[in-house]
């Protein structure tokens, strides 16, 4: 296991190298100088001399980039222009709302998937497996801004029932209730794709290994159905269902982006967005780079899951 | 002395390729009503859209405040107006030009570089191989939308940024697939009796791999339209894609959202517009991949 483990981290060097290249690229991508288009129009020769200074766009393209490699190993992500804050306090301080709300949405689908996706494969072609693929189709189609703002219109504005955004309520709130009730809708929007691409993946694994001979001896020999399901079933089903929630996982960090800017919740997706939209280079870079990062660490997670269920992979 | 090489060249095993298809898309037709049903819807969207300037609709920019936010069926405006009073039918249709196109011109552009790279990643070893695979793991190293909205920060905000930038997001997983296929084909008999015979390898490639490349593409195509069309929504929903007065789904929910309490449908009916069209979309998609692939058949 533990050379699987080496190897696997010296793997992630040429990941990480391009990544830091195509993050990078994203400053020097757009025609004309990056100062220039930093600070518009209006600005005076002197604050573009000192920005381009303070960006070192001065140097050759590798020269930059290997300054800029050699800050961000040692954490300094520059300076937001627009706030004038460094870039990566103010990128970790929205990351924790982005976990909160990709890990409950996490949570959410996995939960919910594994158990539809389960009930459908022990009775399959039943009325829950039906609308389970109808709404696997539906989930696949719906744009989930859309379906943000719907539940937002239904829950919150018409029943009153949740709050319609952000992450605490302006005045008294900040417990754990209050961030439950913000949490709920951003959470279900997110989750709501990712549950029913679980649950089917899960159906018909599960269908393909209660198919299989040891499921019908352990019948035999009188195990009780609901261990025969879960025991013997799903536990070795598990390998492809831990893909897929790997690969959701990441799925969700990139369209927590969407959600947050419909919830106004207070992560790296809106502020990346805002972002964008002043045309902040370093503040959005911090951004991408933090939400890339994880999403390498979540597939490197996973990878380490395989190994540790199925003893085989380590041996190729 | 002509030698047949290949079973894809014989006219005899074509014919009952051809017969074998028809039979299998009229079984999938009786069904699959949901497919059939969905290909019409799609039909007419194209059709509207490609015929949105010659219908007798109002000026989808025309502005007329003291009309704004009427509710659907209201004289004049048979699907209401928007928050400037511009009409939302008119808006809708043409906004359909814009999202029809953009969602199949990403996907053929990702789908034109992806199995481009797929074929020479598949079939070259060696350098072009390496380099191939690289660049596709580090793309999909990053999460999908997060990549493209990376692209567009640096491109600066439009429709043809975010287009890019959906295009670029979107060809690894063509070339993935392809490769598969391709090096699966690399080592069959008929591509080596090809190259004993002395094919050349853009011949190998064009008569004996790329037509087994033709189903599997066209069903990840099929399916992949209606992603494109989510995300260059998504992008303009952000404000990252179309720019106003241009009508586009993605941003017309953006910009009704601030009055959605009182005119809901200014919301809901884009959104709908979305999920309907991709939701015919896929259901094409998923009837193709039945009718294509040998594997789905005894579903």
């Amino acid at each position: 296991m533990r050379r699987y483990v080496v190897r696997r981290l010296l793997l992630l060097v040429p990941v990480l190298l391009g990544v830091s290249v195509i993050i990078f690229m994203v400053l020097h991508l757009a025609p004309g100088d990056p100062a220039e288009i930093m600070l518009g129009s209006q600005a005076t020769q002197a604050d573009l001399n000192r920005l381009r200074a303070e960006l070192g766009l001065t140097e050759p393209l590798y020269v930059q980039y290997i300054h800029w490699l050699g800050l961000v190993a040692r954490g300094d992500l520059g300076r937001s222009i627009w706030m004038k804050r460094p870039v990566l306090t103010e990128v970790l301080g929205r990351f924790k709302a982005t976990l909160v709300l990709t890990g409950a949405a996490l949570v959410l689908s996995t939960a919910g998937g594994l158990a539809l996706g389960i009930l459908s494969a022990v009775r399959p072609n039943s009325l829950l497996d039906r609308l389970s693929a109808v709404a696997s189709l539906f989930g696949a189609s719906m744009p989930v801004f859309w379906l943000g703002i719907v539940l937002m219109v239904i829950f919150a504005l018409w029943l009153g029932w949740l709050p319609a955004s952000g992450m605490f309520a302006p005045y008294g709130g900040g417990d754990l209730r209050d961030l439950l009730a913000h949490l709920a809708l951003p959470a279900v929007t997110l989750a709501a794709a990712s549950v029913t691409i679980i649950a089917r993946l899960t159906r018909s694994t599960m269908l393909e290994t209660l198919g299989q001979d040891y499921i019908r001896t352990a019948r035999a020999k009188g195990v009780v159905e609901r261990a025969v399901v879960l025991r013997h079933g799903l536990k070795n089903a598990l390998i492809p269902i831990v893909t897929v929630v790997g690969v959701q996982a990441g799925y969700l960090l990139g369209g927590a982006v969407l959600t947050e800017t419909v919830f106004a919740w207070p992560g790296v997706g809106t502020l990346m967005v805002q972002g964008i939209l002043a045309r902040d280079f370093p503040l959005v870079q911090g951004c991408v780079l933090v939400v890339a990062l994880s999403f390498v660490v979540i597939n490197l997670i996973v990878d380490l899951l395989y190994a540790w269920l199925d003893p085989r992979i380590r041996y190729e | 002395m002509s030698v047949r090489v290949a079973g894809v060249a014989d006219p005899v095993v074509r014919a009952a390729d051809t017969s074998r298809l028809r039979r299998g898309i009229g079984r999938a037709a009786r069904r699959d009503r949901f497919a059939l049903a969905a290909a019409l819807v799609l039909v007419g969207a194209a059709l509207v859209a490609l015929l949105a300037p010659w219908l007798p609709l109002p000026d989808p920019d025309a502005l007329d405040t003291p009309n704004r936010l009427r509710p659907p069926l209201s004289p004049g405006h048979r699907l209401g107006t928007d928050e400037f009073g511009r009409d939302l039918l008119a808006r809708l249709v043409w906004g359909a030009r814009v999202s029809l196109l953009a969602g199949v011109a990403t996907a053929a552009a990702a789908m034109a570089i992806g199995v481009t790279l797929g074929i020479l990643g598949g079939f070259y070893t060696g350098w072009v191989e390496t380099v191939v695979m690289r660049l596709t793991d580090i793309l999909m190293a990053f999460p999908y939308i997060l990549l493209a909205i990376a692209i567009v920060a640096g491109l600066g905000p439009g429709l043809r940024n975010a287009m890019i930038a959906i295009a670029i997001v979107g060809f690894p997983i063509y070339t993935r697939l392809v490769r598969g296929v391709v090096l699966s084909l690399r080592e069959r008999e008929f591509v080596e009796a090809a190259r004993a015979l002395g094919a050349t390898d853009p011949l190998i490639l064009g008569r004996h791999i790329l037509p087994h490349l033709l189903s599997p593409v066209i069903v990840a195509f099929s399916l992949d339209v209606g992603a494109k069309i989510l995300a260059t929504a998504g992008l303009s929903f952000l404000g990252l894609g179309t720019q106003p007065p241009t009508a586009d789904w993605g941003s017309m929910l953006a910009t009704g959202r601030q009055f959605v309490v009182l005119s809901p449908h200014v919301v809901l009916l884009p959104g709908l517009a979305i999920f309907v069209v991709v939701l015919a979309l896929n259901l094409v998609g998923d009837a193709l991949r039945d009718l294509l692939d040998p594997r789905t058949h005894e579903r």
